[in-house]
């Protein structure tokens, strides 16, 4: 019985803890509710992408009004994925919020952050499971609005800054993609993605459709940092208290990417219009703009937080380019590496985020010699930079593989090679950390104090972990996937 | 013990060593126990595979398969096996020689030294039991980043240029030209198997076959083929147990070898239709400009490294010939370099380390208050140089008779003039040691400690053994030649 119902409450559960927090406000129990309901979306997550597994999609009807008049939730092998990888995330951030907020907020503040991860969460979540263009919109504004919030706890008055940044950002973003839903609306009269999907491809009418997909791709883009519109994103993640930013990194900008797939690959699969454009061309060269420029932009940061930041806009790089190969392999690769770089970057921001409250900041020239003291949250902060380079036998190099193998059958060489190239460039950075950590004198102002509690260690190991699992046992990021994909170009052949 | 079980122990067992050894940080009595246990236990367990594989069997061990269709699988074939020997046994010498020299010069973070060499070793033998392309990218790159630590033990500004240099120069040649040709190779041929004969016949055009094997020739940057052979000195920033056994058997080894096994179990040499041409006068030009800079050097380690990128070369060079005879004399001239090399290394330990010398020209006389270790110096020496009564006359003999066979002549010749070049480096330095009078500096000093002494002497005395009876060696080498 409660399993039908599995794909509401995936969404319900987390949206309801957070005015229940803001009723008992008391900070234990308002971060056992937040807990409580990652688990529960973790477990329900899991439980959908088993069953999608099993049964294929899973379409859900709010309120029971049949699709596509009702909104519809439906779960394929692809977004069954960024659900458990966004609640995965979601519930190994909790027992490190636990220590880490209660550090950096006052007391009386904590509830507040409870409630707004939690509606962050939903929206997320949200977003990935809907299967209704509008609803889409409206979780995307839930999760924004709760991320501005989120972002401007931070401690110092420049996270003020910083949300206000993203706020406008932000908020240009999802104007544009209500914009563009608008335009699909007014051309096909519906918002259910699959029933547009196959109206759209009937419609002759090009120029308001290649409107509706520049607004929606342009307001999509700002969300996941698409290069050139990331300027919101190393600010944010520099200013927001450490456990946002490695919650976000790991989860946001991925689910922002997930909703660009899921317009491009299968919503407009089938519509003549996409032929119109060089969208792919166009995507090919913001990515490797944001993979070189923001590669070496992150290679002369001193300060970690600054520099994990722009690597991230350039692993976005990344994942945009497999999508622009717009082959077996280049899909396979961008899908992998949500997970693969979710894993990653989440475990390096917790264990900054380890470093920034020990140590009297963030800044290189204040970490050196760390690894004398705090052996464990540097030795995994190597870990996980090894697996962000992408060496065998680390998640990252699943990636690598797939985008290298993806150029090389498109025939594209120098794709291969820049490829390979700029892994070494984050070689780099990660080693700037790895030489201040280990073979500096330690700092003058170094704390005695030794590594930092269970609540915070546990969780940040288990991401590293996840990093050189993901990289050898590879069912779930690679076999999972593999089915989405093939999914996503079955959609998009047929 | 069957032959699965002897593969995974194999890896497993150095893995264990590393963490036991951790565990006996405090004492560090039982930690040195703990890593010699570790070195023999691995020893037996490689010897164990002997008999299968020279009765023909090709024992297998399949793991997990990162990614589909290809396993991290492993498969022992006669020169795997020769490597995975060579390598282990001489980790147990050195294991005590290293008591000796870290003891003796009181040196820091013992514990980490000990974990990285044992996490080294198991990356050895996971590059020598590979059984896939992918396999030996995995560890190959495990070796780079496990001994990255050794390399920068000292952990001032000399070692963190040399790390930088390491790491920059192995890591780009893999990441650049290594794994683009193994997926490459994955698209070609749909296997990464080590197969005899190869898996790329008629798969490949006879230019894009010779393309594939230049990435793979110098993306195997540990072969130090030049221009990417700096990381070598570079290396010698290390303490001398790690230049001895890392950089004059591990690492370089694991090099070699995967330009002998992706030549043979890959390309099937020529049957691929890539041409081997070029790659004999890169090789001969690094035996010889090598030998030239080795001449030049008066570090003395210095001059052992460049003399080991010319060593490496031979092997190459070797490949490139492609004829049987001389791919038995590339299996042999592993091990006979291993065993001469790492003697040299442990004398310029011993020598660091009793008498405070680095440079050729302080040697003046030194074997009269070292007599054991330079008459050792001058087996490896004689080694190096191909003389009997040792291994290296034994490997160079069958690369020579491989290319007169085939009536190559630019083999022949380079190694004439190599053979030249290395005597004109080494003789010079038994000389001093000897016959020229003893310096006035420093105070007077006897022999190293009996733990690099003995250490040092085991390894002459296998150089010299394995000329006189090198049976085991040569029967794995044949096979090997046999496919």
């Amino acid at each position: 019985m409660i399993e039908q119902h599995l794909p509401a409450l995936q969404v319900v559960v987390p949206l309801i803890s957070a005015p229940a927090i803001i009723l008992v406000r008391r900070h234990h129990l308002a971060w056992g509710i937040a807990t409580l309901a990652s688990w529960a979306a973790l477990a329900m997550a899991v439980a959908i992408a088993i069953r999608v597994a099993e049964t294929g999609t899973i379409s859900y009807a709010i309120g029971s009004w049949p699709p596509p008049w009702g909104i519809e939730y439906r779960v394929d092998a692809l977004n069954a994925f960024v659900l458990v990888l966004v609640s995965l995330v979601g519930a190994l951030v909790m027992p490190y919020a636990r220590v880490s907020i209660a550090a950096e907020l006052p007391e009386e503040q904590e509830y507040l952050f409870f409630a707004m991860y939690c509606l962050c969460l939903a929206g997320l979540l949200g977003i990935a499971i809907t299967g209704d263009a509008f609803n889409l919109f409206v979780f995307l504004e839930i999760s924004s609005l709760s991320t501005y919030v989120l972002i401007a706890l931070g401690r110092r008055r420049q996270a003020l800054t910083a949300a206000y940044q993203y706020l406008v950002m932000g908020t240009i973003g999802a104007t544009f993609y209500v914009i563009g839903v608008g335009l699909l609306y007014l051309m096909t009269g519906t918002l259910n993605m699959a029933d547009m999907a196959e109206r759209l491809a009937g419609v002759r009418e090009f120029r308001p459709l290649i409107a509706a997909l520049a607004f929606v791709t342009v307001g999509v883009g700002l969300k996941l940092a698409l290069f050139p519109l990331h300027q919101w994103l190393p600010n944010a993640y520099t200013h927001a208290p450490s456990v946002v930013t490695a919650f976000l990194a790991a989860t946001a900008t991925k689910v922002s990417i997930y909703v660009l797939i899921r317009f491009h690959l299968s919503i407009f699969a089938r519509a003549p219009a996409l032929g119109e454009v060089p969208f792919r061309e166009i995507l090919m060269v913001l990515s490797i703009l944001a993979i070189v420029s923001m590669s070496l932009v992150a290679l002369f940061q001193d300060d970690l937080k600054r520099m994990l930041a722009y690597s991230s806009v350039a692993q976005i790089g990344y994942i945009t380019l497999g999508l622009s190969l717009a082959n077996a392999s280049g899909l396979t690769a961008a899908a992998t590496h949500l997970f693969n770089h979710g894993m990653t970057k989440g475990a390096l921001f917790l264990l900054v985020g380890i470093l920034a409250l020990r140590c009297a900041g963030t800044r290189l020239s204040q970490l050196s010699g760390i690894a004398s003291r705090m052996p464990l949250t540097s030795f995994g902060f190597m870990l996980a930079g090894l697996s962000l380079i992408g060496v065998p036998g680390t998640a990252g190099f699943i990636t690598k593989w797939y985008l290298v193998r993806g150029s090389v059958e498109r025939g594209s060489w120098w794709l291969a090679a820049l490829v390979v190239a700029t892994s070494l460039i984050a070689l780099g950075y990660v080693w700037r950390f790895v030489e201040v950590a280990y073979l500096r004198e330690p700092h003058a102002e170094l704390p005695r104090a030794g590594e930092a509690p269970l609540w915070m260690m546990v969780p940040a190991w288990l991401l590293v972990a996840g990093c050189v699992y993901f990289g050898l046992e590879t069912s779930f990021n690679v076999g999972y996937v593999g089915d989405a994909v093939k999914l996503l170009l079955r959609q998009g052949g047929a | 013990m069957n032959a699965e079980t002897a593969i995974a122990l194999g890896l497993a067992l150095p893995l264990g060593g590393a963490l036991l050894i951790a565990a006996c940080h405090r004492v560090p009595n039982l930690r040195e126990a703990a890593g010699l246990l570790t070195a023999a236990a691995l020893f037996l367990c490689v010897v164990s595979l002997l008999p299968a594989v020279l009765a023909g069997e090709r024992p297998r061990l399949s793991l997990l398969e990162p990614l589909p269709g290809i396993a991290l699988q492993f498969q022992v074939e006669p020169f795997g096996l020769l490597f995975g020997l060579v390598a282990s046994a001489l980790w147990i010498v050195s294991s005590v020689y290293s008591i000796g020299y870290m003891r003796g010069n009181n040196e820091a973070h013992q514990t980490r030294f000990y974990v990285c060499f044992a996490l080294a070793l198991a990356s050895t033998i996971g590059v020598a039991f590979a059984g896939n392309l992918l396999t030996l990218l995995f560890f190959y790159e495990a070796l780079t980043f496990a001994t990255y630590p050794l390399v920068t033990h000292h952990g001032d500004e000399e070692a963190r240029r040399g790390g930088r240099t390491y790491l920059a120069v192995l890591l780009f040649t893999s990441t650049v030209f290594l794994f683009p040709a193994v997926v490459w190779t994955w698209l070609a041929a749909g296997t990464l198997d080590f197969v005899p004969g190869g898996v790329l016949a008629g798969k490949l055009s006879g230019t894009a076959a010779t393309a594939l094997l230049a990435l793979f020739m110098f993306g195997i940057g540990k072969a130090a083929l030049m221009p990417f052979h700096r990381w070598l000195p570079a290396a010698m920033v290390a303490p001398a147990p790690v230049s001895a056994l890392l950089h004059a058997v591990a690492v370089v080894k694991a090099g070699v070898f995967a330009v002998v096994k992706i030549a043979v179990f890959t390309f099937g040499l020529d049957a691929s239709g890539a041409s081997f041409d070029w790659l004999m006068y890169v090789a001969g030009f690094t035996i010889l400009s090598a030998s030239v800079v080795a001449l030049r050097s008066d570090n003395l380690k210095r001059r052992l490294a460049y003399s080991t990128v010319s060593q490496l070369s031979y092997i190459v060079l070797a490949v490139a010939v492609l004829a049987p005879l001389s791919l038995s004399g590339a299996a042999l001239h592993l091990a006979a370099h291993a065993f001469g090399k790492i003697t040299l290394f442990f004398a310029a330990g011993a020598i660091y380390t009793t008498a405070h010398k680095t440079e050729v020209s302080q040697l003046d006389g030194i074997g009269r208050s070292m007599p054991w270790t330079m008459a050792a110096f001058g087996i490896a020496s004689l080694s190096m140089i191909g003389l009997p009564p040792t291994a290296g006359m034994l490997s160079k003999w069958y690369m020579v008779s491989g290319a007169y066979e085939l009536r190559q002549w630019f083999p022949l010749v380079i190694i004439v003039l190599s053979t030249l070049l290395n005597a004109a480096y080494f003789l010079p330095i038994v000389y001093r040691a000897f016959l020229k009078d003893r310096g006035h500096d420093g105070p007077p000093h006897g022999e190293a400690h009996w733990t690099m002494l003995s250490a040092l002497g085991l390894t002459a005395l296998l150089t010299v053994a394995m000329f006189f009876a090198g049976d085991l060696p040569l029967a794995l080498a044949a096979e090997f030649a046999r496919r």
